[in-house]
């Protein structure tokens, strides 16, 4: 399960970022950021030929001492990243594909909010109870 | 018997080659080695695997050596590196003597220790050389023979197992043919050989692998088994396959923690728990590292020492493969997961330990792939080092916080003493490495052992690490490591350094919107602004971060407080405030004026409302609030007539976009398209488009590069923006004002005196020392101080003003800058035909500028004979007074000329004044009035249209000598009107003269749209005036008016030559003995002129004309007429016209006969008979037009040809008969051209008008026409 879960624009702001430990919040904002630059890397690696029949998943973007992060990225190149313990072992590429599958499908639900407004940070409540049920439940 | 070769193999070096032992002739060997080690290797040899692996091509070597029985494996052994795959017998025996003398037995002994090992894998040469054929001749045996023997005699159904080598040491094909077949079967041997043991060792080791959930299992025993695969893999190059053993064993390992982790620990794994003393590191310089071995092999190696052991291998075979960015990838992985398994395993270890080993792991690794790459390699592959190198760098970092390196005052003894068991734990350094300056050992000895080497170092990481992540773009990532050297720089005591760095770091994230690390970088960025003492931007950094939501209430009120800590220093006046932005302190949310239009008139209060949303926690006093206005005088808006309040495109409101606060993404970074659209109308003509199209008006903001530093107008930029206050604009200024946490309310009262346009710049808020400045107002706030002359406007208060009755207009007055004062009047000069009804005050309303009403009054007016004096109530400025006015249009008598009217020049006679109405045909007059303003000298005209509601047609009427005048009255207007009095008069009163009314209703209705028709009887007793001249009046009221007064209206009309002067009697006679006329027949027509009155009144009649004059003096008595004979259903047969002269005297009859047939059967009515007076032509008429121009006309050239002819005329006269006329043409052509003229419509009276006469059908053609369908 996921301790971080960041939803990021297209220009590299972050539309949704919601993390388990509070006090380590800073932290993991700090690592998704980072984050960025290697799907920055991963997507202009794959290069344009390749764009259309592209994974979305990213796979492990980088690891830390105490997290491994995980990237995907929508063709409208929203950028979704989850952030799992390193210490978690037992989490399988495919559940983190799953994850991801399960926070694009949110996200789309989202983005058909005709009340929502492309661009603005992600607020639904929806949306929200579906991140906290991939979150790793804080003790 | 010893071989030079051979050795006691090293079996730790990679130069191990497998095994193949030699028995039998060594001398015979010896002489064969050589070209044997070279030409084995020489072709691939396909390797099939089993386990359905993929087959692969091998250079397969050996190691020969000679034949011990020492060498075949014991029972258990599992060394597969000594173990001899092959065993050769060599021999060139080739006498049966010799060979069943002693080489056979020697081959039994051999076979027989072979058999006792279980060795399968082995085979005999036999060397066969032409030499030794001609040595020994005797004994010799075929060749054959002898292999024959020896395949008999060991070979048991496995002939290959013995081959032949024929001549091996010559050059001949013969030699080489043998050699390769000979080479073909050793290779086909060893690999069956590999197949078969490895396969045996596999499996043994696949049961033992299947063991290791029983007691007693241990992963170290096992791993020696598992390892020596690997080395044979190794050994015969197939790294891929020694990695993938390794690898097992990696997983393997991994699973085991990860289950004691997840609680199902195997008991061999406590020796892996045992606490860590030694962190030296990994060491990639040995292929392996036999010191970590032997503790794997006694299994007492601790949990660093196997993963360095394992990734030691790992690393080595990953460098033949050539790919070594994959072992800076794995390393990464393989510190990251030593961490967590020692975590895992609760493995305690001396604090900071763990670091030291990752430091010294990052740097041996770097230093291992620096060692096999050349520098470009390495350049192009920073990305998968860079890793490694922050890695390290965040190691050392950690390492010199926990020794108290980084601290200004230098390590306390608590951190020296750690320092010093963590220098234990490294031990002596390797002895590969103490030759090299540049080893990682040294590098952590050195930097723990001072705070300036510390420094060195890891300035030199950190760097290396920026300077890689900056090269290979990763900005975010080179930033971070740039952040966290500015916090060594702070905790160093040196800002300067620190600075640039932080800025970097926050210029970064406020342009992605990362508003957590935007906090917390400004914080520390505040902290060093306070340090190096830069106020401005210090306290700018602070008002950010007051108005910052991210941060706590108290850290908020804290920066607040600097800043007005700052505001309150009395510092000398002369001091320059210090101007801040004010999007940091507050946001300009809504600006509202009053009234709405933000558009008034000079003198007129406006005030303007600001909403002010305060960012700060706690409330601010602000000593003054000030706007700056530019103003902008723009001309021709003094008298602009059309520029009415109404121009303003938005409401009094002007909503400003939410500033992007700290906590929204910087959307406001990639402003939204403004687009307008255009349109290329071409200049001809403007209704025609050209082209049309969208235009982007913000392309300058749209299409700005974002990539390079983050744009100046960002209102969280790091730098402060220079704000600087426009001085000598107009000002509004509001003094004393406290901003309370959240929306302000500030009320401005705007000057309004200047005319002209004026545009809200800047804000600014001045708390003591400080300033905050907004310096741009966006979008454009503007208001307007205009002026305007009085204007008088009259307009009809129905869609259409009638003549003839009392209608009211709208008179309004827009005072305009004017102030009526009290006896100011409208003069308005009379004009007759359009009088003001006046009485002597009507009301008047009086509205100010936004229509409302604001007071009404009375107005006095005054009329003398010229002129009419409209008394006006006092009026403010900007006002509009509207009253209203009775006027009446008086009906010009004289009738406005219709159109059918007669020709002057071609043109149709117009009254100058007066138009028809385009929709119901009114006719229309415009009136103009001139009034006299009290505000101007000069009068003001006004025009008014009206429209006559009637339309009045005569006709004259006539039944013989008796005369009938009908005057037709058409409404014309959408009013029914009530009429009375008709009325017909003769202008002059002749009393011979009477005019009998024949109408019988006095009073009558005439509905919209309809006519009434009044006709009267006019008799006289003497002559008959030649002229008369009629006035038709009526009376009219409008129907819907209960009580109206009847107003006139008059028609004069004239009619002339009234007297019937001949009248025309015509018969038509069936053809001789016949009833009725038939069509298709001739019939006769007698037609009779009669003069019915005396011709000298025609004679005053035609007054004008000098040649009627002429004709009647020289032709007697005598007028000639003219008649025509024309109808649609009949046929003239003969001459239709002709000339007949009628004496003078009263009664003369005339008759004339002419020929008809009629065309159709039915009651026709009889032809047409004109009669025109015919002028003969003159002498005086000089110039008349030439005959051929009159031609076109047929008639008149008809009759021209009989007036020549002078003596014609009584034959004409006697008979009327056309006939007669005929000749004498050729003379007519040079005389003037006779006149006809017509008579007027009284004058002739013909009797027959509208009758008929009954025609039959001709009898024999009768044609019926019947259409079938």
């Amino acid at each position: 399960m996921a301790v971080c879960i960041a939803v990021i624009a297209k220009e590299n702001y972050p539309l949704y970022i919601r993390s388990v430990p509070i006090q380590n919040e800073l932290k993991f904002h700090y690592t998704v950021h980072t984050s960025l630059d290697v799907v920055e890397e991963k997507i202009s690696a794959v290069g344009k030929a390749m764009a259309d029949q592209r994974e979305l998943y990213l796979g492990l973007l980088y690891p830390t001492e105490d997290y491994k992060v995980y990237g995907c990225v929508t063709n409208s190149k929203v950028k979704f990243v989850i952030v799992a313990d390193s210490s978690n072992t037992s989490l399988r590429d495919n559940e983190i594909r799953s994850m991801f599958r399960k926070l694009h499908n949110s996200f789309t639900d989202v983005m058909c909010n005709p009340f929502y407004n492309p661009g603005d940070t992600i607020q639904s409540k929806a949306f929200d109870s579906m991140v906290s049920a991939m979150m790793v439940q804080a003790s | 018997m010893m071989e030079p070769q051979e050795e006691k193999p090293i079996i730790y070096t990679m130069e191990n080659k497998p095994i193949v032992t030699c028995a039998g002739d060594q001398a015979l060997f010896t002489s064969l080695y050589t070209p044997l080690a070279q030409q084995l290797p020489r072709e691939p040899m396909e390797w099939k695997r089993s386990y359905g692996r993929a087959p692969k091509m091998i250079h397969l070597e050996a190691n020969f050596v000679q034949f011990k029985e020492e060498l075949l494996p014991k029972e258990g052994n599992k060394a597969l590196l000594t173990f001899p795959f092959l065993h050769i017998y060599w021999t060139d025996c080739c006498d049966t003597e010799v060979y069943k003398a002693s080489v056979r037995d020697n081959m039994m002994r051999w076979q027989g220790n072979l058999r006792l090992h279980g060795s399968a894998d082995w085979v005999i040469v036999v060397v066969e050389t032409s030499d030794a054929k001609k040595k020994n001749k005797t004994n010799i045996l075929p060749r054959s023979s002898l292999v024959d023997k020896i395949r008999n005699d060991f070979c048991n159904k496995q002939n290959d197992r013995c081959v032949v080598l024929s001549d091996p040491l010559k050059n001949s094909s013969r030699s080489q043919e043998s050699w390769s077949a000979f080479l073909l079967k050793l290779r086909t041997l060893l690999l069956m050989s590999f197949t078969q043991n490895l396969g045996r060792f596999e499996e043994d080791m696949r049961t033992l692998r299947e063991k290791r959930n029983q007691p007693g299992w241990s992963f170290c025993d096992y791993f020696m088994v598992q390892e020596e695969l690997a080395f044979v893999f190794e050994m015969l190059q197939q790294f891929e396959d020694a990695l993938l053993q390794y690898d097992e064993l990696d997983a393997l390992f991994t699973q085991y923690v990860l289950n004691f982790g997840a609680g199902d620990g195997a008991n061999w794994l406590g020796s892996f728990c045992s606490p860590v003393k030694s962190w030296t590191g990994l060491l990639l310089r040995r292929p392996i590292d036999m010191e970590k071995r032997d503790g794997i092999q006694r299994g007492q190696a601790s949990l660093l020492e196997l993963r360095s052991y394992l990734f030691c291998r790992q690393c080595t075979l990953l460098i033949f493969l050539q790919r070594p960015w994959e072992v800076t990838q794995r390393a990464l992985e393989l510190l990251h997961n030593c961490v967590q398994e020692l975590c895992l395993l609760e493995v305690s270890m001396l604090e900071g330990a763990l670091d030291c080993w990752v430091f010294l792991s990052c740097l041996e690794v770097l230093h291992r792939i620096e060692g096999c790459c050349d520098q470009a390699q390495l350049e192009a592959n920073v990305s998968h080092t860079v890793g490694l190198w922050a890695y390290a760098t965040d190691k050392l970092k950690s390492l010199g916080y926990m020794c108290g390196l980084v601290s200004e005052r230098g390590p306390l003894s608590l951190e020296l003493n750690r320092t010093v068991d963590l220098l234990a734990g490294l031990g002596d350094e390797k002895a590969e490495t103490v030759h090299s300056l540049q080893s990682p050992y040294k590098k952590l000895k050195e930097a723990l052992s001072s705070v300036e080497a510390f420094e060195r170092h890891y300035l030199e990481l950190s760097h290396a690490a920026v300077e890689m992540y900056t090269a290979i773009g990763r900005m975010r990532s080179a930033r971070l490591v740039g952040k966290s050297l500015a916090e060594f720089y702070m905790r160093k005591g040196d800002p300067e350094q620190a600075e640039s760095f932080l800025q970097n770091a926050l210029g970064s994230y406020v342009s992605e919107g990362w508003s957590l690390p935007v906090t917390h970088t400004r914080k520390q960025m505040a902290e060093c602004q306070k340090l190096l003492g830069k106020t401005e931007n210090y306290l700018q950094t602070s008002a950010l971060l007051a108005g910052d939501a991210n941060l706590t209430n108290e850290e908020r009120i804290h920066f607040c407080q600097e800043i007005l800590t700052f505001a309150d220093q009395s510092t000398d006046s002369k001091a320059q405030k210090v101007a801040l932005s004010m999007s940091y302190f507050a946001q300009l949310k809504q600006l509202q004026f009053r009234p709405a239009t933000a558009t008034v008139h000079s003198g007129t209060a406006l005030q303007v409302e600001l909403c002010l949303r305060s960012l700060m926690p706690v409330a601010v006093p602000l000593e003054q609030l000030a706007a700056s206005v530019h103003f902008n005088l723009e001309q021709g808006e003094t008298n602009g007539k059309t520029r009415g309040p109404q121009r303003r495109p938005y409401p009094g409101t002007v909503l400003f976009p939410l500033g992007n606060s700290s906590a929204m993404p910087p959307s406001a970074a990639v402003p939204s398209l403004e687009l307008e659209e255009i349109q290329d109308r071409s200049p001809s003509d403007p209704r025609t488009l050209n082209s049309t199209g969208m235009v982007c008006k913000n392309t300058h903001l749209v299409m700005r590069r974002r990539d390079s530093s983050p744009s100046p107008d960002t209102p969280n930029l790091v730098s402060p923006v220079p704000v600087v206050m426009e001085d000598g604009a107009k000002m509004l200024m509001s003094g004393d004002v406290t901003l309370l946490p959240g929306n302000n309310s500030i009320v401005f009262s705007v000057p309004s005196q200047e005319l002209g346009t004026y545009t809200l710049r800047q804000l600014c808020a001045t708390v003591g020392q400080v300033q905050f400045v907004l310096p741009h107002i966006s979008p454009l706030v503007q208001y307007e101080v205009y002026s305007q002359e009085p204007q008088l406007t009259v307009e009809p208060l129905t869609d259409q003003l009638l003549a003839g009755l009392p209608q009211r207009a709208k008179v309004r007055l827009q005072t305009g800058h004017y102030t009526v004062k009290k006896g100011d009047a409208l003069q308005l000069t009379n004009i007759d035909s359009i009088p003001i009804l006046t009485s002597s005050s009507c009301p008047a309303t009086i509205f100010n500028s936004t229509a409302e009403r604001v007071d009404e009054s009375v107005l006095f007016i005054q009329s003398s004979d010229k002129v009419t004096s409209i008394s006006l109530p006092p009026t403010p400025p900007y006002h509009t007074l509207e009253f209203q006015l009775e006027v009446l249009c008086v009906i010009p008598s004289d009738p406005v000329r219709p159109e059918n009217q007669r020709l002057t020049n071609g043109e149709i006679h117009h009254r100058p004044r007066s138009y028809s109405h385009p929709d119901n045909h009114m006719t229309a007059i415009n009136q103009r009035m001139s009034v006299d303003c009290p505000w101007s000298i000069y009068s003001t005209p006004i025009s008014l249209t009206f429209y006559i509601p009637f339309k009045a047609k005569h006709s004259l009427l006539s039944a013989g000598n008796r005369k009938y005048i009908q005057v037709c009255l058409q409404n014309v207007s959408d009013v029914n009107f009530h009429l009375m009095d008709q009325r017909l008069t003769e202008k002059h009163h002749e009393s011979s003269l009477e005019l009998q009314s024949l109408n019988t209703k006095a009073h009558q209705l005439v509905c919209s749209k309809q006519s009434v028709y009044c006709v009267w009887d006019v008799r006289w007793k003497e002559n008959m005036p030649v002229c008369l001249q009629c006035v038709f009046s009526a009376s009219f009221s409008s129907a819907s008016e209960e009580v109206s007064a009847f107003k006139p209206y008059h028609y004069e009309f004239q009619l002339e030559r009234v007297t019937t002067l001949y009248s025309v009697r015509a018969e038509i006679m069936p053809a001789a003995g016949q009833q009725n006329c038939h069509s298709g027949s001739l019939c006769g027509l007698e037609m009779s002129i009669t003069r019915l009155a005396e011709p000298d009144d025609d004679e005053e009649d035609d007054g004008g004309t000098e040649e009627k004059g002429q004709t009647e003096t020289e032709e007697v008595c005598s007028t000639k007429l003219m008649y025509e004979v024309a109808g649609s259903s009949w046929v003239v047969y003969g001459r239709s016209s002709g000339l007949v002269s009628m004496p003078a005297d009263a009664n003369a009859n005339h008759r004339v006969q002419v020929e008809l047939m009629p065309l159709f059967a039915g009651h026709l009515p009889f032809p047409d008979i004109k009669v025109f007076k015919y002028l003969p032509p003159s002498a005086n008429s000089a110039s008349q037009p030439d005959t051929d121009s009159c031609v076109e006309n047929g008639m008149l050239s008809l009759i021209d040809r009989p007036l020549d002819d002078q003596g014609d005329t009584a034959s004409f006269c006697s008979q009327g008969s056309v006939h007669s006329v005929g000749s004498g043409e050729q003379q007519s052509r040079v005389l003037p051209m006779p006149r006809l003229e017509p008579f007027s419509p009284g004058q002739v009276f013909n009797h027959s008008q509208g009758c008929q006469v009954l025609v039959l059908p001709s009898t024999d053609d009768c044609v019926l026409e019947i259409n079938a369908t």
